[in-house]
């Protein structure tokens, strides 16, 4: 036998690699017009990946204090070797993190991907969206700059506002009645170890599920013959492309575009004029400005926060609210309403980068 | 059992009982009201000085008593007789301008200031009204070239109410009061701006054209600063006087005390006395000060110091001090010009502009140590400024050099990761030409 085959053979005997790689070979992609949509999964998890590398590096050197924090990406910035890169690499794919895990989302809503059996892979979708929003509020934070000092101020302010949970998620969010360094070391703590174990435990759900149950159909394929293509190494291989194309464009973003540093976060001066947080907020923050004072005899602001909290949980139940989602007028329903939230939140963050 | 009627009788009774002790009790509280406000208060006591000013057909006589009511001494509780005497209790016109009743009605100009010391110069008195105010006013005024000249006889002068007004007197840090910091120069402009008035005093009338030109009255109007000087902070209030030439010095460096004791030590203190050039408005001048240029240092044009110095060692002297406070200027300027690009172009840089902070202190710094005139002095300043400017200038300069160490990187890889992406796109053609690999 021959060495490589004995190395192969003694893994298998203790982590049944032949089975995995079976059925890696095994695992077919449906091939028809819709099937683009199926690289976005990949590409947000390469984009994950991603953030997992480039975090660990920004650890290094980031010390989280409000003392400390600003100067610490400072001096990532200015003087490691290749710091620039990695910390604008960090934001720069952070933002298309969120942008993938978005496009992701709605081509499963509207291809109906959710539909029975795979309603838990769509929910433990939807909770790896919310974690990576929890990643991208709590990490905003982390370089403890003027603004985002004051996005968190108002982030945290608008947490405040709900009902009866509102003050303790506030204090629990800031750790205080305010944002001070007490928020920024409980912000590193969520960003650094409770969201990364959180999602590793999600994501590994997520993965196990979309590999037990296979990748969709769209309803309307469902009744036809559909070519297939192999996972491994044909569509993996086309994975590939995407990811090497993703590197290049975020080292095109980093170089072109370094993400920006600021001004140290100073708690004693006024917020700076024209405060947003980031775009994947944008859409909630801009609604909330345009609420009136009082709808009826609610508080405006607060029955803004209401809608897009059942929001929220709504999005969790698509797959049991819509149990026949490839047929009738249930489905006419859920697509229209879908292009109306898409429209809805293109067109409100575009109004709030111009306001 | 009772019946019903006696029930509602006895219902009725009560409710009869009620409404008479509610009838009872809301007239009682009315007549009350009515009782508190028949009792004149002592406010409200007969005065028969506004009864009868406030009717009187010449503005000159009706006037006061409508100011009177923005009066701080009316606000205090004084009134008309606690300045001029009488008795405003007296209906009567004669009795109630009875000599004997201490009457003094309108005192002229020679008597205002002996007038208002009456009270203004009793410290006994002063403390029940406001602890705090000074009671010298009247000797200080009397110090004042007002002050010696109403004595020669000449009434023209400013007296008390010249500023502070007649009846309408308002505290002075009072918005509509004359002598509110935003209001003093007005209100000394109402004579020293007047050419008839100021004619036979043999003294300028332009000084508050001149002042509102000055970069403190840009201070006091255009930025609301209300510790910018103006007339009274340099001249002095009650005491009014131009200061002596020889003590320029000490009236500026009240704001200004650090550039002051370094001319009080400087070579130029001894000749400017002699001279009688008036220390520091000989070259700021004194009611039109403009803001300091670096050029008023030097000997080219805007230059002060070539007024005296023309071929000596002052004017080397100037010619170095001038040079250098250009050179450090142009290099700051330089120096932020650079990083403000880099900064737009993305890079970092807000270390060195924070720390090219430090050269702009190290300018301000030898901008005051021009006061010594010693260009040995001013050089040490500017050196280690000098220094941090180069110093922020290479910071940009280099900020430049990683961006276009970057771009070129950026070059490099994008050309790998594009030949990577072929050559994985060329294996998966190589698999999907081999039959029965490209479907399942």
């Amino acid at each position: 036998m021959i060495k490589g085959d004995a190395v192969r053979e003694w893994l298998d005997q203790r982590l049944g690699l032949n089975m995995a790689i079976a059925i890696a070979e095994h695992k077919e992609v449906p091939r028809h017009k819709h099937s683009v949509w199926y690289y976005f999964g990949g590409m947000t998890l390469f984009l994950f990946m991603v953030q997992v590398v480039t975090g660990i590096l920004l650890l290094l050197y980031y010390r989280p204090n409000a003392e400390n924090a600003f100067e610490s990406v400072q001096f990532i910035v200015t003087e490691v070797e290749f710091g620039w890169l990695i910390r604008s690499v960090h934001s720069w794919s952070a933002n298309l993190l969120i942008l993938a895990l978005f496009i992701h989302m709605f081509s499963v809503y509207f291809m109906s991907a959710y539909r029975a059996p795979r309603e838990m892979t769509w929910v433990t979708g939807v909770l790896l969206l919310f974690l990576s929003i929890g990643f991208g509020f709590s990490g905003y934070l982390l370089p403890w700059n003027e603004l985002a000092f004051f996005a968190t101020k108002v982030g945290t302010d608008i947490a405040g506002d709900l009902p009866v949970i509102g003050h303790f998620t506030l204090r629990f969010l800031r750790g205080g009645d305010d944002v001070t360094g007490a928020t920024l070391t409980r912000f590193f703590g969520f960003h650094v170890a409770v969201l990364p174990a959180l999602t590793t435990a999600v994501l590994g759900m997520h993965l196990y599920l979309v590999q037990l149950h296979g990748m969709s159909v769209p309803p309307s394929f469902e009744n036809v013959e559909v070519k297939k293509m192999k996972f491994l190494p044909n569509f993996l291989l086309r994975d590939v492309i995407g990811w090497i194309l993703a590197i290049g464009v975020l080292a095109a973003l980093a170089a072109i575009f370094p993400w920006e540093l600021g001004q140290k976060a100073d708690p004693f001066a006024p917020a700076p004029a024209g405060i947003k947080p980031e775009w994947y907020f944008l859409f909630m923050f801009q609604t909330l400005k345009y609420l009136p004072a009082k709808v009826l005899f609610i508080d405006g602001e607060l029955l803004g926060i209401l809608v897009f909290t059942i929001g929220g949980l709504l999005l969790f139940l698509v797959p049991f609210l819509n149990k026949t989602p490839g047929h009738g007028r249930r489905k006419t329903v859920f697509q229209v309403f879908g292009v109306v939230v898409v429209v809805f939140m293109v067109v409100m963050t575009i109004v709030g980068y111009l306001t | 059992m009772k019946s019903v009627a006696s029930i509602w009788s006895m219902g009725s009774r009560r409710r009869l009982l009620h409404l008479a002790i509610a009838v009872m009790f809301i007239a009682m509280v009315t007549s009350s009201a009515l009782f508190f406000r028949s009792t004149p208060s002592a406010a409200q006591a007969p005065n028969s000085c506004i009864e009868c000013h406030s009717g009187l057909p010449e503005e000159r006589l009706s006037k006061p008593t409508q100011l009177f009511d923005h009066d701080i001494h009316k606000v205090r509780g004084l009134s008309c007789v606690d300045c001029h005497g009488g008795d405003a209790t007296q209906a009567d016109k004669l009795a109630a301008k009875a000599a004997s009743r201490g009457y003094i009605g309108k005192p002229s100009p020679m008597q205002i200031p002996a007038f208002c010391g009456k009270c203004h110069s009793d410290a006994a008195l002063m403390k029940k009204f406001n602890p705090s105010l000074r009671v010298d006013q009247v000797q200080e005024y009397d110090t004042s070239v007002h002050g010696r000249r109403l004595k020669e006889g000449d009434k023209n002068v400013a007296t008390c109410v010249s500023c502070h007004g007649i009846h309408g007197i308002r505290e002075p840090d009072d918005p509509q009061s004359g002598v509110f910091a935003l209001n003093v120069a007005e209100t000394c402009a109402q004579c020293h701006a007047n050419p008839e008035h100021m004619q036979g005093y043999q003294i300028p009338h332009d000084q508050f054209e001149k002042y509102k030109m000055s970069v403190h009255a840009k201070a006091l109007y255009e930025k609301r600063d209300l510790s910018a000087p103006t007339c009274n902070d340099c001249h002095g209030n009650h005491g009014a006087v131009p200061p002596g030439l020889a003590s320029v010095a000490n009236v500026c460096g009240q704001c200004h005390g650090r550039q002051a004791e370094l001319f009080q030590k400087s070579p130029h203190k001894e000749p400017f006395d002699r001279m009688q050039s008036g220390e520091c408005i000989r070259c700021h001048n004194n009611h039109d000060i403009l803001p300091p240029t670096d050029q008023m240092a030097g000997v080219g044009e805007g230059s002060v110091c070539t007024s005296c110095h023309t071929n000596d060692a002052g004017f080397a002297s100037a010619q170095r001090i001038g040079q250098g406070l250009a050179n450090l200027q142009s290099n700051i300027h330089r120096a932020e010009e650079i990083l403000d690009r880099a900064e737009r172009a993305g890079m970092e840089v807000s270390r060195p502009k924070f720390e090219l902070r430090d050269a702009a202190d190290g300018l301000t710094q030898a901008r005051v140590l021009v006061h010594t005139v010693s260009a040995e002095e001013v050089e040490g300043a500017l050196a280690p400024a000098l220094d941090v400017a180069t110093k922020s200038y290479s910071a940009g300069e280099a900020a430049f050099a990683e961006l276009s160490y970057r771009r070129k990187g950026l070059v490099v890889s994008l050309v790998f990761i594009l030949f990577l992406a072929l050559l994985v796109y060329l294996k998966i053609r190589q698999i999907e030409s081999e039959p029965d690999e490209a479907e399942a």
